[in-house]
């Protein structure tokens, strides 16, 4: 295989990755935080 | 540190706090990549396979300083009763397991190319994959405490306690290619200097450094998430008794 096979291939593993986590890490602080505020104006 | 311990004071800190680190993160991850990928020069024995060094060795970097921060967390958890503990150390789990798995493949995808192996279980590549499963475990400890209600969001005593131990694996996973004849190389990279030439070696700053802040601010992200579900389900009690 040619080398930069192995280097686009480590790349892309890494982005998926960092992409995965930054998108679910980002929603759940969203969700939960419009939860809190949403719950906190109920009397 | 104990002036910290107020989720509210804490809060107020953390919110301008993940954007900024988030974006300049990335900012300088990607500044890092693009250089590392185009502007250096090819390794005059490793070829162009010499560019995964710059995500592989932040990646094993936060991967290790995850279950250190673990481990603080879980001193301070158990020795002060600092709330917040409990909390961070449960939201560094899950970025720490996925820089310690981008860690393994990224290596094995280098190995490859450099050794005609994708693995071989010798001291370095052994502890690391020891290093995940030990994330798992904690993963798992600590959604299972966080279920059972122990530690308002946080983790339990012996959740904390399994994050203590496991820090033995750290100095091992450091000292392994010094200790056994390993595939891998040497430290490149001490205290002294470096064997990295110059040329190649100055990307890896801005990866390092940009990978630590978006690190920190997936962190940031998981503490609010926790605090806001603490919240949400201490209102929902409160509700339920009327």
């Amino acid at each position: 295989m040619h080398q930069w096979t192995f280097v686009i291939a480590a790349y892309a593993v890494t982005l998926l990755g960092t992409a995965a986590v930054s998108l679910i890490s980002r929603r759940a602080m969203r969700r939960a935080e419009a939860q809190a505020e949403a719950l906190a104006g109920r009397p | 540190m104990h002036r910290f311990a107020n989720p509210a004071r804490f809060l107020k800190i953390a919110r301008p706090l993940t954007g900024w680190l988030f974006w300049s993160g990335l900012s300088l991850l990607l500044a890092g990549c693009i250089c590392g990928l185009f502007v250096t020069p090819a390794d005059y024995l490793q070829g162009q396979t010499v560019r995964i060094l710059y995500i592989h060795v932040p990646a094993a970097w936060l991967g290790m300083a995850g279950w250190t921060g673990i481990a603080v967390s879980a001193l301070m958890q158990l020795v002060w009763r600092h709330p917040l503990a409990a909390v961070a150390g449960r939201a560094i789990a899950a970025p720490g397991a996925l820089f310690t798995a981008i860690c393994l493949a990224t290596g094995s995808i280098w190995g490859r190319p450099t050794w005609g192996t994708w693995w071989e279980w010798d001291g370095r590549m052994t502890s690391m994959l020891v290093l995940l499963f030990l994330y798992l475990g904690y993963i798992a400890l600590a959604n299972a405490s966080a279920r059972q209600g122990a530690g308002q969001g946080g983790v339990s005593n012996v959740t904390a306690i399994f994050g203590l131990v496991g820090a033995i694996n750290i100095p091992i996973i450091n000292r392994s290619v010094v200790w056994w004849n390993s595939l891998h190389q040497g430290p490149s990279i001490t205290l002294r200097g470096s064997s990295i030439d110059m040329a190649l070696l100055w990307p890896l700053g801005l990866t390092l450094l940009g990978f630590s802040l978006w690190f920190g601010a997936i962190v940031l992200m998981r503490m609010r998430a926790i605090l806001a579900q603490n919240k949400v389900e201490a209102r929902m009690q409160r509700l339920a008794r009327g």
